[in-house]
């Protein structure tokens, strides 16, 4: 509220005025069975993320190895940043932030995530609104367009695999054809298009998630401010700007915290599409390869722990910076 | 800038189902118009469909002698006031009221001076900076009209705008809509409610709707004296009048009924001969009974008392299938389970054909009152 605006303070008179104080028998029965209902969660809560979590941290500190877990040392911040220095005075850096691997991973991860969010965005907000428009067999469309959703990553991505195949792919038949490229692309293999393929196909399996989100915001907004616009003589494309966009945001604001948490930890999607290639190389592939392949645990969990760090971090600053209140006002 | 609303067989279809049945009707400029009659019976699609925001299946509307049906809602020269206020939830109430003129590409001193006019004439101008979730109903429908009087329309068009508020605030509200009227007398407006009391008190000119069929358009009073048939005997006038069966005995005028029990009943209503024989109801409002200790229209033992302070309502069990509503001024004593014979001088009577169209009445002039 405005601090210019007055508002009317009601004082709260008889037993409810000092709640701090005067809590009732009644009040304290109904938090002790609220903290009873929370208890199973919580735990769980503890076991399946907690204790993960604390494990991956405390590895990072440590020089552990896939076969020698247990007897693993303690070795500070080493896996994250250490200099040895030479006879010579020349000062090596190494660990993580000294890794020119980790970097282009996480330049991977955020190209991907902005990318990725960016047009889901935009073409979830598209079919969103055709989908809240009035037209035969809606219902149908709906549930339609959530397939690509409902399929299993690795299924579509192998899917899909098959059709940007360089050689047997329906993709390349088709571009052909239609002469838009002169000659079959190794569309997951070429270091030039490997991001592309990957962002196609996310796209593709993700707007769908976006349209529903942004739906579900569309349909919060009642029908006579639109007619009330239409009265006012307001042009589609400046509702569109000025009153849609306004009201949906929250929940716009939700669906892109959503997919952006989502997209900063791909895996599955990229580990099946383009394994190899280091244009598409996320910090959770890096991290995979590093704990199981090379034996190297500690470094693979201080990489996972970077990525907890950052995301983190994003979350907390869209939050702050967005305004989003995950109630669904605004601020 | 006025206009008067011309109707021409309007008809309005969703899909297979009519919804508006060929209305008829001519809104002079200035005049304040109520459409009523129970829910679903189209009034709000009629409106809608003189807003433009729905397509008139058939038929012409002319606001201002020109037809209009193709046009938007925003060239038409209306604002209207929707049952849930519609107002911009992220905007301001200044915003609210200054979009459409804002959008217009009026100078900003013009749209200040509107908004700041609207808002005086409705003393909301402390809200101005608000948004309207920080307003309360009475505020926010005030603001709506706001809205609306900004855009300067030549036709004013309401939705029910006071079904949302509490008892107290609708009568203040009507009373200020009342006052609006009075304020901008070239505007037309058109109110549409299902609330009769509305009706009568804001209206020059009501039009009761059934079905997507007008049945019947006149002034407050011509509606509650002489009711072009039953369905608007009984929807004007609370509570409704009393409506009895009877069988019309002789013709001309008055001409005389026998009820399915009692006595034969005089009505000063012109029947034609052709009629003698035939079925038909007779109606008297419960304001129009009055006891008697003489032989009389009803007789029946009450059934059940309600005292209302200013009136008295009693209902009798005559053996008819719907109990007589008798109302009398006042707080008067009445005992429950006693027998009462009440009566009705013959020129309060109405006398309604088989079809439910009425008889007209016999020399009836309102300065008998
Ligand atoms: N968009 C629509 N599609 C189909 N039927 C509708 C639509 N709008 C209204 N109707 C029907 O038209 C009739 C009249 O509705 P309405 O004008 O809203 O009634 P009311 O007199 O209560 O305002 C109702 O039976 C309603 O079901
Ligand atoms: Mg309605």
């Amino acid at each position: 509220m405005a601090p210019t605006q007055s508002t009317i303070q009601i004082v709260p008179t008889g037993p409810g005025r000092h709640p701090k104080r005067v809590k009732s028998e009644l009040m304290r029965q109904r938090l002790r069975a609220a903290g009873w209902f929370l208890v199973p969660m919580l735990v769980a809560l503890a076991i399946v993320a907690g204790w993960p979590l604390l494990r991956t941290i405390y590895f990072s500190f440590t020089n552990a190895s896939l076969t020698n877990l247990y007897g693993a040392e303690w070795a500070g911040f080493k896996n994250y940043l250490n200099w040895t220095v030479l006879k010579s005075g020349r000062v090596i850096w190494s660990g993580l932030l000294a890794d020119p691997v980790w970097w282009n991973a996480v330049w991977n991860t955020i190209r991907f995530a902005v990318l990725s969010v960016t047009l889901e965005t935009i073409l979830g907000t598209v079919v969103a609104l055709v989908l809240n428009a009035e037209f035969k067999g809606r219902g149908l469309v709906r549930a339609a367009i959530l397939i690509p959703w409902a399929i299993p990553t690795v299924v579509s991505a192998r899917m899909w695999s098959w059709m940007l195949n360089d050689q047997f792919g329906i993709i390349n038949d088709l571009f052909m054809m239609l002469g838009l490229i002169d000659h079959k692309i190794a569309w997951t293999a070429s270091g030039d298009t490997a991001m592309i393929a990957v962002l196609i196909v996310d796209v593709w399996k993700t707007t769908p998630f976006m349209a529903l989100l942004i739906l579900a915001g569309l349909q919060m907004i009642p029908r006579d401010i639109y007619e009330a616009a239409a009265i006012d003589g307001v042009h589609p494309i400046k509702t569109f700007w000025r009153v849609t966009l306004p009201l949906v945001r929250p929940a716009l604001m939700v669906a892109v915290i959503f997919r952006l948490l989502d997209a900063m930890r791909i895996f599955d999607l990229i580990y099946v599409l383009t394994p190899n290639s280091s244009q598409t190389k996320t910090i959770s592939v890096l991290a995979r390869e590093n704990l199981i392949d090379f034996d190297k645990f500690a470094y693979g969990s201080a990489q996972s722990t970077m990525l907890f760090l950052i995301i983190a971090l994003m979350t907390i600053l869209y939050i702050w910076l967005g305004k989003v209140r995950f109630d669904g006002g605004d601020r | 800038m006025s206009a008067g609303l011309k109707l021409n067989q309007v008809k309005k279809a969703y899909g297979a189902v009519q919804v508006l049945h060929g209305i008829d009707l001519d809104i002079k400029s200035g005049e304040f118009v109520v459409f009523v009659g129970p829910s679903g019976c189209g009034k709000s699609t009629l409106l809608r469909l003189i807003a433009g925001l729905e397509d008139i299946t058939e038929g012409t509307l002319e606001i201002g002698g020109t037809v209009v049906n193709t046009l938007p809602p925003s060239k038409r020269g209306i604002a209207m006031v929707f049952q849930s206020y519609a107002l911009y939830p992220h905007m301001t109430v200044y915003e609210n009221m200054a979009f459409g003129l804002k959008l217009a590409k009026a100078s900003p001193d013009e749209q200040d001076k509107r908004v700041r006019e609207a808002a005086d004439m409705l003393q909301i101008t402390p809200y101005l900076d608000r948004l309207p979730k920080q307003l309360s109903g009475g505020q926010r429908q005030r603001v709506a009209i706001g809205r609306a009087i900004v855009r300067d329309p030549k036709v004013f068009l309401f939705d029910e705008p006071l079904s949302n508020l509490d008892a107290a605030l609708r009568v203040a509200t009507r009373l200020e809509i009342a006052k609006l009227h009075e304020r901008m007398a070239d505007t037309t407006m058109v109110y549409v409610t299902h609330d009769q009391v509305e009706a009568m008190t804001l209206a020059d000119r009501i039009v009761v709707l059934n079905y997507g069929v007008v049945e019947q358009v006149g002034t407050p009073m011509e509606l509650y004296h002489t009711p072009a048939n039953l369905f608007v005997a009984r929807f004007i006038g609370s509570p409704a009048m009393n409506i009895v069966s009877a069988t019309i005995t002789s013709s001309g005028a008055p001409a005389t009924v026998q009820p399915k029990t009692g006595n034969p009943v005089t009505i000063n209503a012109e029947v034609d001969a052709t009629y003698v024989d035939a079925e038909a109801t007779f109606g008297v409002r419960p304001e129009d009974l009055v006891p008697t200790n003489g032989p009389g229209l009803f007789t029946g033992t009450v059934s059940i008392v309600e005292k209302l302070g200013e009136v008295t309502l009693a209902y009798l069990d005559t053996g008819l299938p719907d109990p007589i509503t008798v109302k009398i001024d006042g707080d008067v004593e009445i005992i429950k389970g006693a027998t009462m014979t009440v009566t009705a001088p013959a020129d309060r009577l109405h006398l309604f054909d088989e079809t439910g169209a009425a008889f007209p009445r016999m020399q009836f002039s309102h300065a008998a009152e």
